[in-house]
């Protein structure tokens, strides 16, 4: 395992990106970030600027919208950088997934950026703290 | 020639890069006791060098219309200023009789290359928020060296006038620490608050800000840059509780027990700052600079005139 790779695991500095979420895992992003759940024992720290950040939490389903956004938003991260879908917006577009204004999951967009991205997905609607917290790690050690 | 040319570059190297490991480890500290302060966990004990390995192996991005050379040379001439001032204070502290008339005025401006080489990078990025943490910053910077400097005025006082950090220390060591006069136990408090603004801790992490600047001056730096700044805070959180235990606590003497005594002293200083930074809410730039020129000031002035009058 390279230097970086386990850098990248050990302290993976997390940005919150909203593309119109319905707020509920925005919630249960910053729930994971409280002092209870402890997140910097793996390392993990919430950061302001997508300069610093080594993964995107993204929640809410990409549309034509938020689109732009998310790819300068994308493009202005420092890679090696992984991005995380958290809840089942991200994935499946839920209800909203025949409108017109959708443009895809999140990997089919994030893949149109960077055939090279790494994503990650953690369904639920929301997704519990304890889900993300599990879903992260595991993500983390599969790399 | 030579030879002595050769002994400067070892004893500047071993001496920054033990610096750098003893910010390592008491950076480690810092977020473990905040977490304990905060009833969690807290980080495994290698996680200030996984951040750091982490920023080395990253990209280095530089914004479009930024004044690119000063924007990244900026970290690294703020890391070797801290490296100098960490090797001058070190060798200083393991033999005290070794030194030049002046070195304590060089310590004083080498640590404020730091600051200055952040506003300068801060400042060719060319954002918004980062120019804004800039510009409070340096009002910030003005602010706590006046208190600062008059402390340390007044600790050269105490040590006959001698414009040596060795003749500080011996002082200390014939006639028993500043630290235990009213004028000392003033600098002492002075020095605190004024280290946890150099340090842009909480009270005063006003540039920085994270919740309303997003990192402020360091906003546009990512990977090896951002590691460098990382590196110079780290290592100034180690060199600002040395310089306190030098001016008032006698300094860490090398012999025997001595060590033992000298991480006491460090680690409580240490932990005094950690528990000021995690028990205070973040101050506005009016009322840092109010609190600064106002109370600190009057305060520190105040231990002037009592070390005139021999307390």
């Amino acid at each position: 395992m390279s230097l970086t790779l386990w850098g990248l695991k050990k302290s993976p500095w997390v940005y919150h990106v909203a593309l119109s979420p319905c707020n509920n895992c925005d919630i249960e992003i910053l729930d994971v970030l409280t002092p209870r759940f402890d997140v910097e024992r793996f390392g993990v720290k919430l950061v302001g600027s997508p300069r610093h950040a080594d993964a995107l939490l993204v929640s809410g389903s990409v549309n034509r919208h938020v689109l732009p956004r998310f790819v300068e938003l994308y493009k202005q991260t420092a890679k090696p950088c992984v991005v995380f879908g958290i809840g089942s917006c991200a994935l499946t577009m839920t209800m909203f997934r025949d409108s017109y204004n959708m443009v895809g999951p999140l990997d089919k967009v994030v893949k149109e950026i960077d055939p090279n991205a790494i994503v990650f997905y953690i369904p639920g609607c929301p997704p519990k703290p304890e889900a993300i917290i599990l879903g992260v790690v595991k993500a983390l050690n599969s790399l | 020639m030579l030879q002595s040319g050769i002994r400067s570059l070892v004893i500047f190297v071993v001496f920054s890069f033990a610096t750098l490991v003893l910010g390592l480890i008491t950076s480690w500290v810092d977020r473990k006791v905040t977490a304990r302060v905060q009833a969690r966990k807290g980080p495994p004990w290698f996680q200030p060098v996984a951040d750091v390995v982490k920023l080395l192996g990253k990209e280095t991005l530089v914004p479009e219309g930024s004044g690119r050379a000063v924007f990244l040379y900026a970290p690294l001439f703020g890391l070797a200023g801290m490296a100098l001032a960490a090797s001058i204070l070190g060798y200083v502290l393991v033999r005290p009789e070794i030194g030049f008339v002046g070195d304590i005025v060089v310590l004083i401006y080498l640590l404020v290359v730091p600051a200055v080489t952040l506003i300068l990078g801060a400042s060719a990025s060319g954002n918004p928020i980062a120019i804004v943490g800039a510009s409070r910053e340096m009002k910030q910077m003005l602010a706590y060296e006046l208190p600062y400097l008059i402390v340390i005025a007044t600790v050269i006082y105490r040590s006959g006038l001698d414009l040596r950090l060795g003749s500080i220390i011996q002082a200390q060591t014939a006639g028993g620490w500043h630290l235990w006069s009213l004028s000392g136990i003033i600098g002492f408090v002075v020095l605190i608050l004024s280290a946890q603004a150099k340090l842009g801790l909480v009270p005063f992490d006003i540039p920085e800000a994270d919740q309303e600047l997003m990192g402020g001056i360091i906003t546009e730096y990512s990977g090896p840059p951002l590691a460098m700044i990382k590196l110079q805070k780290t290592m100034l959180l180690a060199v600002l509780p040395l310089f306190i235990t030098v001016l008032l606590m006698g300094g860490i003497s090398s012999s025997g027990a001595g060590i033992i005594w000298g991480i006491l002293k460090y680690v409580v200083i240490v932990v005094l700052i950690v528990l000021i930074r995690n028990t205070n809410p973040r101050v506005r730039i009016d009322q840092a600079v109010k609190f600064f020129w106002g109370p600190m000031t009057v305060l520190a002035l105040a231990g002037l005139v009592f070390a005139f009058m021999g307390w």
